[in-house]
């Protein structure tokens, strides 16, 4: 009976017309909404970049009132963390997971769809607040009390709202992921036969459902401070605006790490491939991770060393952060260890995940700096800040969700994106970013703060440079936007494995991977060949 | 082999895991507050309920100078009686400050206390404070309100000034 309704699947296609979209709950189906919910986001997102760069060209007010450029950073912070980098990497996970553990589809599919549909209505509350009166929130995307309870506008509480619901959807991504991987697992193969992509997400999953209620919890307390008359941050009720910097940080660290794990997961696909040579060090690769994850959770303060610590607190926050280089390290030295010696090649997934270890370490570095106490005194709240979480979040998450896309797209699609085109993109952005984010280091030890609209002559000849690169890794988008319609429409047809030495059960399935694949789970033979850890 | 099923027992901890997380962000409040009141932290002063002794060494000194801030437009001018005084660790002391309201109506308002460095906030306690309760002030009305205090002794060698400022907000009532 059950082989019989299995077999009755297969020739199950999508449904036609725009509901298959609405009511689907096919992974690849709803993979693919949040990755083009994701970069239609990270072109919003991008757009509010423009602005301010736009504002920073010169010294003085230019385009703008400086309420305005503070409601573009504000959204440009949240678009981005919350409608562009985590979808792309819940979609990617979408994509892939089922397909590299050998699962015919996620475990909770009809959750799944609800997940992603909660997004373009938490997007559109978040952004129609650009049109009330007072404006968007502007106090930042780390909205700190009082700034974002006494002193914000009313479309605060439709921030709140849409926060809880993007909080909804990550959750609710997250428990399916893990239900996927523990439960979906093809029955031959072992936790430590998991590509890393599976494991990076496995362990970001822990950090979402650990760190996204926290968040939800903070803004349930601004919520109520509003509007109900408590004073969990207001200090004439007895209560603490420094309250909310621990327990927005305490969900802020985890945070970066949902970011950048997938990340890792995805170089560590992409630098064996074309190393080709097997990843080095793969269980340590994966303790590595766990470690991260662990460290994570207990260095949130490092964000506040301003606020008024004591002397023991601000060293035990310091020690505990220069802790995460360890593991960290681990995972570069790895990869490096992997390009070691291979036959490399420079095709374009190959050369945005180079750059990916060269550039991200550049920002852990910078992090490091930040994360020196004395230091830290200086750089606290500048654009040496600004240009530090640019370099871990743009050349770090985005860049190995644009190599993912590179790599995979093959996979997705059955046709073979542009070599030519990829490349001249690469170099492209790779440049202007650099251009973009490196003067800001040097602004920033000079001492230009941030989220200021305007600033002193000094500042004039770097700020320049910077917006220059800004749009020039602005257009850079539009080559990449033709480059995937170019391949999903015309693109060359493509054999299963398009890269010779990819390793992963993905690669097993037909050129364009079936609308259901691995209805029968793969062999331990087939496990074992595929697998990343041998 | 067979794919596992998923069971209830995993459901139920799949979901709770969320919910438990929500309900420790609500659990940081009291913990925060406990942790300021142990460590210190934040600034935070403490409270003795009485006129304890202490090992005192005369010859020791610090310095504690007071501050007045007040927020958001409150009518209540208020600063300290004296700016600054000389205590040896381990002796009660009292000092005061000044509050007048200029305007016609009753103003009610909250001090809150926050000493720098913050690593002497746990060992600066309060007997008497102003800041202990909320404050009425009558129309066009002068007080001078008390604060009683001592520095305990195991208050670090190395720091020799200790700032107490306080910030006082208007409250509706």
């Amino acid at each position: 009976m059950t082989t019989a309704t299995a077999s009755h699947d297969d020739h199950h296609g999508p449904e036609k017309g725009l509901m298959r979209w609405v009511k689907t709950t096919n992974h690849k189906d709803i993979g693919s909404l949040y990755l083009w919910f994701a970069f239609t986001m990270l072109l919003v997102g991008g757009a509010f970049a423009m602005g301010i760069r736009a504002e920073l060209l010169q010294p003085g007010m230019q385009l703008m009132e400086p309420q305005f450029f503070n409601q573009l950073t504000t959204m440009h912070g949240l678009i981005m963390v919350f409608g562009a980098i985590m979808p792309a990497f819940v979609g990617l996970g979408n994509w892939l997971i089922p397909m590299m553990i050998g699962a015919p589809d996620m475990a909770l599919p009809r959750m799944n769809n609800w997940s992603f549909w909660i997004l373009p209505f938490a997007g559109a509350i978040l952004l129609s607040t650009f049109f009330m009166e007072g404006g968007a929130p502007a106090f930042g995307w780390t909205f700190y009390a009082p700034l974002s309870t006494t002193f914000a506008p009313d479309s605060t509480d439709f921030f709140i709202f849409a926060v809880h619901l993007l909080g909804f959807s990550s959750i609710m991504g997250a428990i399916n992921i893990i239900a996927t991987v523990l439960n979906m697992r093809a029955p031959e193969m072992k936790l430590m036969d998991m590509p890393l992509f599976v494991w990076t997400w496995l362990i970001t999953s822990f950090l979402l459902i650990g760190a996204m209620p926290v968040l939800a919890g903070a803004v349930t307390m601004m919520l109520t401070d509003r509007n109900f008359g408590t004073a969990f941050f207001d200090a004439t009720g007895g209560g603490d605006p420094v309250l909310f910097q621990h327990i927005f940080w305490f969900f802020g660290h985890p945070e970066v790490y949902i970011m950048i794990l997938p990340a890792f997961g995805v170089v560590s696909h992409i630098i064996p491939t074309f190393a080709r040579k097997p990843l080095f060090g793969y269980s340590s690769m994966v303790y590595a991770t766990a470690s991260i994850a662990f460290l994570s959770y207990i260095v949130w303060a490092h964000h506040m060393f301003l606020t008024g610590m004591p002397v023991a607190a601000e060293l035990y926050f310091m020690y505990a952060t220069m802790l995460i280089a360890v593991p960290t390290g681990v995972k570069v030295f790895n990869w490096i260890a992997t390009m070691w010696r291979g036959s490399m090649t420079f095709e374009t997934p190959m050369l945005w995940a180079v750059s990916f270890v060269f550039l991200f370490t550049i920002g852990g570095f910078s992090g490091l700096m930040l994360g020196i106490v004395p230091a830290d005194i200086q750089y606290h709240d500048t654009y040496f800040v600004v240009a530090h979480f640019h370099y871990v979040l743009v050349t770090g998450a985005l860049w190995a969700i644009i190599a993912a896309t590179f790599y995979w797209l093959p996979k997705w699609t059955g046709r073979m994106y542009n070599e030519t085109l990829g490349k001249v993109h690469f170099w492209w952005a790779v440049i202007s970013v650099n251009v973009l984010f490196f003067p800001q280091h040097f602004l920033g030890l000079a001492g230009m703060p941030r989220r200021i609209p305007d600033y002193s002559l000094q500042f004039a000849d770097f700020n320049l440079i910077s917006s220059l690169g800004g749009f020039a890794f602005g257009a850079s988008f539009i080559l990449l936007t033709y480059i995937v319609i170019d391949c999903v429409r015309n693109g060359k047809p493509c054999g299963s494995r398009p890269w010779e030495s990819a390793k992963g059960l993905e690669w097993t399935l037909e050129p364009k991977a079936q609308y259901h694949s691995f209805n029968t789970p793969p062999s331990r033979a087939l496990i074992e060949a595929e697998s990343q850890n041998s | 082999m067979e794919r596992k099923e998923i069971t209830k027992g995993f459901w139920i901890k799949l979901v709770s895991a969320p919910i438990l997380m929500f309900a420790f962000a609500f659990a940081m409040v009291p913990i925060y507050d406990i942790f300021c009141e142990i460590t210190g932290f934040n600034g935070r002063t403490g409270r003795v309920d009485s006129e304890q002794q202490y090992v005192v060494d005369e010859n020791r000194k610090v310095e504690v100078s007071f501050f007045a801030m007040t927020m958001g437009g409150f009518p209540v001018q208020f600063g300290p009686k004296v700016s600054s005084m000389e205590v040896i660790p381990g002796k009660f002391y009292t000092t005061s400050y000044i509050a007048k309201n200029n305007t016609d109506k009753t103003v009610f308002g909250q001090a809150i206390p926050s000493v720098a460095p913050t690593d002497a906030a746990l060992y600066f306690k309060k007997l008497e404070c102003f800041c202990f309760n909320r404050q009425a002030f009558k129309p066009h009305e002068e007080v001078e309100m008390t604060l009683r205090f001592v520095v305990e002794p195991e208050l670090d060698k190395r720091i020799e000034d200790i700032s107490l400022s306080y910030n006082f907000f208007e409250l509706d009532s």
